[in-house]
């Protein structure tokens, strides 16, 4: 007889979808079938269950370029030991793992004088910078989908990279107030490309690579009926961006959904900066929101706890014992470029995969260790591996949604045996360093 | 006026935050004295005697001392922050927030400074005798308070997001600019002696901004005015003049918009189109090449510090693409 779990949360992107229906086998240790899920997240429950790849003890980098197998004792004792020696290591990550572990991270961190930052460095950080700078005026998803009838997707691409988005939330479903689905919205892309996502929309501007703030900015000054100089903005004629400017003023509410084509392009903080504006102006004539289409499932959360406990959402400096923020100075990529750092811990994230070559040469040059249920580049490169098992699916934790809603993560199968957790891991970090600390 | 000198003797591993750097620290103190103030180099503490080697003594207020910095100090942050009083001098490069919430006094930096120096500054004078990076004279993230008062001088260039929500004071910077000048400015003057690569008062509010060479990309939202005379250098002069940001709000004087203006000097520039629309010098010469090769000997750079060297060092912005295959071409 199988077993079947029902509203389970899948732990892949920031749309975290809450309906999935997990069949397991009767002992409850194999996933046999995934239902709801996109392509992604079910090859995520599927793949974790299928123990064959995974490492389940923690390995250490030998002189050679091998691996050693070590126990998890002598793994928590190297990783104290790097920390409790360091000037000023750096803790990166966060985003793949639960509310409840980064905040025993982040104890770490404070006793030890650490950066902490999450991979909000390399994606939605400057989001979080231009939202000190000017606030937001945000919703939840379930507002979009039950009232939204004016959709932006600016520089995202949801078909592919939150592939439920458009189905659960923004473009198709039938809400309170938005009972005839998609007919009744009005969809907005912004993109250089002609990507899926545009495919479906009823306006697509297709903008110059790079030149997203001089399309907002004019899109304002449309909005507010000022004159724009020149016949085209940004590779868009004049007339259509004052008859998107019409299309959003007569919405009854909108919402703007944005990606990391205007985060990490040339402008970063700027662009989001003149999007938020744009949606503060667009509420003088009707209701609009914004929203940031966050990528890790528990990205949000990383920010959410390090508010909580330091004030800053990411990129936090506690090396002189009171939390200072600077991206551009204490952001990860930063701080290894300039070689600031001297021991790196990585948990839940892959910088090996996305960080700049000179960076993560510097992360093979230090000592390292890596927390991560997979084998990834960052793994490879770092002094010692720690295999844990799968947050949202063989542990259950605290997770945040891409609207900053809190949803409780569960657990489905049990985690090879003998596995720690990531909670456990730093549970048992923290006990060995403030011991050192003590001496 | 009592004259301190400090020399880094020993080169940190690490960076070094040094913001015990300033007159008003040193004010009343000794050399041993100064010698035991601290410096932060990540999570240990040290003094400042483990790094540098002190002689003079300081005056009896701030406004009476005057410091000396030398040796490499390309790595300490902070040196003269929240100065009010007093001078100082450096005689090579420093690292960032060099001069970050001065309030009054003097810092003359001989070399290079780094990324948000003079940020939040609210009077004094900050000159720079090379280049400066991003951030300069612009608010701490989250403030809506950059530079308001005081002067800073750069001869050479500067990065980008200068001026990022600057309401006062005066920024003059003798070479080119990056991206973002001004952002969100609310009053000040900012003079660009060379050209501005675009976004040029983006958001802007209030203000002047001078840019006497080119505006790569003028921003859709600043409108053409036609000429009108403005003093600069104590001089008048003719200037074209647009106006704007047209998306941000404006405040109103005697019934009267008041914009954020953009300068252009009419008799220098080919005509608006020619002023906006600029194609650079995108080559390196023979000589230049061969600069560039002995810099980068037995290295392996990587394309933006390639980049920034050629665009800092020649004022020539290559493509990236141009420059990993100059890479290329430089190995073989």
């Amino acid at each position: 007889m199988t077993k079947t779990i029902t509203d389970v949360i899948c732990p892949f992107c920031g749309t975290l979808c809450d309906d999935l229906i997990v069949t397991t086998d009767d002992e409850g240790k194999k996933i046999v079938d995934v239902e709801n899920a996109c392509a992604i997240g079910a090859e995520k429950f599927i793949s974790a269950s299928n123990h064959q790849h995974r490492k389940t003890r923690p390995r250490k980098l030998q002189e050679d370029g091998s691996f050693k197998e070590i126990t998890y004792d002598e793994a928590v004792e190297y990783t104290a030991q790097m920390l409790v020696n360091a000037k000023k290591p750096s803790m990166y990550g966060w985003s793949s793992t639960s509310c409840e572990a980064q905040s025993v991270g982040h104890e770490i961190a404070e006793l030890c004088g650490a950066l902490v930052d999450n991979t909000a460095a390399v994606c939605h950080g400057t989001t979080l910078v231009a939202v000190q700078n000017v606030g937001i005026p945000s919703c939840t998803l379930g507002e979009v989908k039950n009232r939204a009838d004016r959709i932006i997707f600016w520089g995202c691409n949801p078909a592919h990279a939150h592939p439920r988005h458009m189905s659960r939330y923004s473009i198709f479903p039938r809400g309170y107030f938005t009972g005839k689905g998609q007919k009744q919205r009005k969809i907005i892309v912004v993109d250089p490309r002609p990507t899926d996502t545009a495919g479906i929309a009823d306006v697509h501007l297709q903008v110059e690579q790079g030149y997203d703030y001089e399309l907002l900015q004019a899109l304002r000054a449309a909005v507010r009926g000022q004159e724009i100089s020149g016949d085209i903005v940004a590779g868009v004629p004049k007339e259509k961006v004052y008859e998107a400017a019409e299309m959003l003023k007569s919405g009854r509410f909108g919402v703007i959904f944005f990606g990391m084509g205007v985060t990490q392009s040339l402008g970063k903080d700027h662009n989001i900066d003149a999007a938020i504006m744009l949606t503060s102006d667009l509420n003088n004539y009707t209701k609009f929101s914004i929203i940031a289409m966050r990528g890790h499932y528990n990205v949000t959360g990383s920010g959410q706890v390090l508010g909580w406990q330091f004030g800053f959402p990411y990129s936090v400096d506690l090396s002189r014992g009171f939390a200072r923020y600077n991206p551009g100075e204490t952001g990860t990529i930063e701080v290894l470029k300039r070689k600031e750092i001297d021991a790196m811990f990585v948990l839940g994230s892959d910088p090996g995969a996305h960080f700049p070559m000179q960076c993560v040469k510097e992360i093979s040059r230090l000592p390292s260790v890596a927390v991560d249920p997979h084998i990834t580049p960052t793994t490879e490169i770092c002094k010692v591996h720690v295999p844990v098992a799968f947050v949202g699916v063989e542990v259950g934790g605290n997770c945040y949604r891409m609207d900053n809603v809190p949803i409780e993560a569960r657990k489905v199968v049990e985690p090879p045996e003998g596995m720690m957790t990531d909670t456990e891991f730093l549970k048992a970090v923290l006990k060995r360093v403030k011991e050192l600390r003590a001496d | 006026m009592d004259i301190v000198k400090l020399t880094l003797t020993k080169v940190p591993g690490l960076f070094l935050e040094a913001e015990n750097i300033t007159p008003d620290h040193f004010a009343g103190k000794n050399a041993q004295q100064i010698g035991e103030l601290h410096v932060h180099l990540g999570n240990q503490t040290a003094k400042i005697s483990d790094y540098f080697s002190v002689e003079g003594k300081g005056g009896a207020t701030a406004a009476d001392t005057r410091i000396i910095v030398s040796g490499p100090t390309d790595k300490v942050k902070y040196i003269g922050m929240k100065m009010t009083a007093g001078e100082i001098e450096i005689q090579g490069n420093t690292d960032m927030y060099t001069a970050a919430w001065m309030a009054g006094g003097k810092i003359h930096v001989k070399g290079n400074v780094d990324s948000f120096c003079a940020i939040g500054m609210t009077g004094g004078e900050f000159i720079v005798d090379g280049n400066a990076k991003n951030y300069l004279g612009a608010s701490y993230r989250g403030d809506w308070r950059g530079m308001q008062g005081g002067k800073i001088i750069v001869k050479g260039n500067a990065g980008s997001d200068t001026a990022t929500f600057m309401n006062g004071g005066t920024i003059d910077i003798g070479g080119n600019v990056d991206v973002h000048l001004g952002t969100h400015a609310e009053g000040g003057k900012i003079i660009v002696r060379g050209d501005a690569k675009g976004r040029v008062g983006g958001q802007m509010v209030k203000g002047d901004i001078f840019v006497l060479g080119q505006v790569e990309r003028m921003m859709p939202t600043y409108i053409y005015k036609g000429e009108e005379e403005a003093e600069l250098d104590g001089k008048k002069q003719l200037f074209k003049v647009w106006i704007g940001d047209m998306g941000e709000r404006h405040g109103k004087r005697k019934g009267e918009i008041i914009y954020g203006k953009i300068y252009i000097p009419s008799d220098g520039a080919e005509g608006i189109a020619a002023a906006t629309h600029v194609e650079k010098k995108k080559k390196l010469t023979e000589k230049q090449l061969d600069k560039v090769k002995e810099v980068f000997k037995d290295q392996e750079p990587t394309v933006q510090q390639v980049r920034t060297y050629i665009f800092d060092s020649f004022d020539v912005d290559m493509k990236p693409m141009q420059v990993s295959r100059l890479i290329e071409g430089l190995k073989r």
